[in-house]
């Protein structure tokens, strides 16, 4: 791991990241594949050489679906998973965009939000 | 050569507890109905069960509760909890173990009150931190994405979709036990409350109580019962991810792996099948099934089961009870796909009987699209 990395487990590390403002995801040394979300040691090879890196935070909607809600319980939402250009998948949410216009192949941006309380990632259209 | 596994064991005795609403019924009050009604059709005393088989959602130790319940103290017990496909998984592990001699009468067992209990879906699933925030409706919002996918790769189409509700509401009509009775058009289905696109009310599996239970012993013991035996000819698990953010594909589940690897140790191929029980907690899985089982081409699902093709009189029977959309879905709905597939293979089906069934598929599904279970039942002609 990085030296100016956070304490704690992969999964509070990321956490501490995103609270300094870092969109951070994790990436293996020998085999130079990213991982997400945050693990001790690369899915299937079990290689624990993983080192955290910047992600570029550019992405790609996989899949999209709209929460239908009444308006006064809080509005339909969106729940999107996004391809980031590095190739791992998340699941988050495209903000400022009505929840059903976001389609399949759009281009995402991500920023961090403050969900419940904790920094997230949400994304914007690109 | 034929797997060592196939024909050695079979059911013997099956039964519901429940199923629709049973008010003021606890969880393991109707398990414990169904324990005692399948080993009453099996002609075999509760006493002598010595393995049982359970996963609830509402027990975090479903085999010492069970167990306690009924009074038994098996030498041979399996907890395992993959969802909704625990019992096509317990039926394989049923197997090995009667088959190895670690038991010689096996319980499989489920009850859930989810409908008069709380009116929604009971899970005892922890929340996934890296979906969480983002508020998915669980499980629906992971089926949406898939169909979503399956939508834009393959062209599928929302009235494809209302296809699968529509069919498994025509086996419905047949079937006094079945929850969701009357009519249903595919113009229903559409019109029905959208609550995650592109899933309407009428895209999704019910939500009713029920309990069921089948007893299962070697093959040897099972000719000499009073019930036509529906011998286990092969299963097969396959896994490949928890969260449906971690699905490698949406439009390709595990059963891609577990039903290749079942038809072999079944020796069978997809013309053999009779019946298919398909796990059909919404529409998008009997179309993804029914692709990642080899019925049809990847992508074609849709068109597949277009035009009444999976009805009553179409050209394939799927979930001649109804389903888990119109028949029944207590939470985890596997347990219910075997009891119907044994009653096809007994000829005990009434007006939905199929005029030939010797052969069953019975595929279990669990958690978001994760855990997939595929098991082939079959008559004494099938051996």
């Amino acid at each position: 791991m990085s030296a100016d990395a956070p304490k704690g487990g992969p999964e509070a590390q990321y956490r501490a990241f995103l609270a300094q403002g870092r969109f951070m995801i994790q990436r293996s040394r020998s085999s130079g594949r990213h991982v997400f979300y945050p693990r001790v040691a690369e899915p299937g090879t079990g290689a624990t050489d993983l080192e955290w890196v910047e992600a570029k935070g550019t992405g790609t909607v996989y899949a999209t679906t709209v929460n239908r809600r009444r308006p006064e319980d809080g509005g339909s939402y969106n729940v999107a998973l996004i391809d980031l250009d590095e190739g791992v998948r998340m699941m988050s949410r495209v903000d400022n965009i009505a929840p059903d216009k976001v389609v399949i192949g759009m281009k995402v941006k991500a920023r961090i939000a403050e969900i419940d309380g904790a920094p997230q990632i949400v994304f914007d259209p690109a | 050569m034929p797997h060592p596994l196939r024909g050695k064991t079979a059911i013997v005795g099956v039964a519901t507890a429940g199923t629709g609403e049973a008010h003021g019924r606890s969880p393991i009050e109707l398990l414990g109905e169904a324990a005692v009604k399948a080993c009453a059709d099996a002609g075999i005393g509760l006493a002598e069960v010595d393995g049982i088989f359970a996963a609830t959602s509402t027990h975090a130790l479903p085999t010492l509760s069970a167990s306690e319940y009924l009074g038994i103290r098996p030498k041979f017990t399996d907890g395992t909890n993959v969802g909704g496909s625990s019992f096509e998984a317990h039926m394989l592990h049923a197997a090995l173990a009667l088959d190895a001699g670690l038991c010689d009468v096996a319980l499989i067992c489920y009850g859930s009150n989810q409908r008069t209990a709380s009116g929604r879906l009971v899970s005892m699933s922890e929340p996934q931190p890296f979906e969480a925030p983002y508020r998915p409706r669980h499980p629906i919002n992971a089926y949406a994405l898939a169909a979503n996918r399956h939508m834009h790769q393959f062209g599928t189409t929302r009235e494809q979709l209302a296809e699968v509700a529509v069919a498994a509401r025509g086996w419905a009509n047949l079937n006094p036990e079945a929850f969701a009775r009357g009519p249903l058009s595919i113009a229903d289905v559409l019109a029905a409350r959208m609550v995650s696109d592109p899933l309407t009310s009428r895209d999704c599996c019910l939500v009713t109580d029920g309990g069921a239970a089948a007893i299962m012993v070697r093959a040897d013991r099972a000719r000499h019962l009073k019930r036509k035996p529906a011998y286990f000819l092969g299963g097969a698990a396959a896994q490949w991810h928890r969260t449906i953010s971690q699905m490698p594909d949406l439009t390709v589940s595990a059963a891609a792996e577990s039903g290749p690897r079942a038809f072999q140790m079944a020796g069978l191929s997809q013309k053999d099948v009779d019946l298919l029980m398909l796990y059909d907690a919404f529409t998008i899985n009997t179309i993804l099934f029914l692709e990642d089982l080899g019925f049809c081409p990847k992508g074609e699902g849709g068109r597949f089961v277009s035009g009444g093709a999976i009805a009553p009189g179409g050209r394939l029977a799927v979930n001649t009870n109804g389903g888990g959309l119109s028949c029944v879905h207590p939470g985890m709905y596997g347990m219910f796909l075997i009891v119907e597939a044994v009653r096809q293979l007994r000829g005990e089906a009434g007006e939905r009987q199929l005029k030939r069934c010797e052969v069953a598929l019975v595929h279990g599904n669990g958690g978001t699209l994760s855990s997939q279970v595929t098991a082939f039942l079959g008559g004494p002609a099938a051996l």
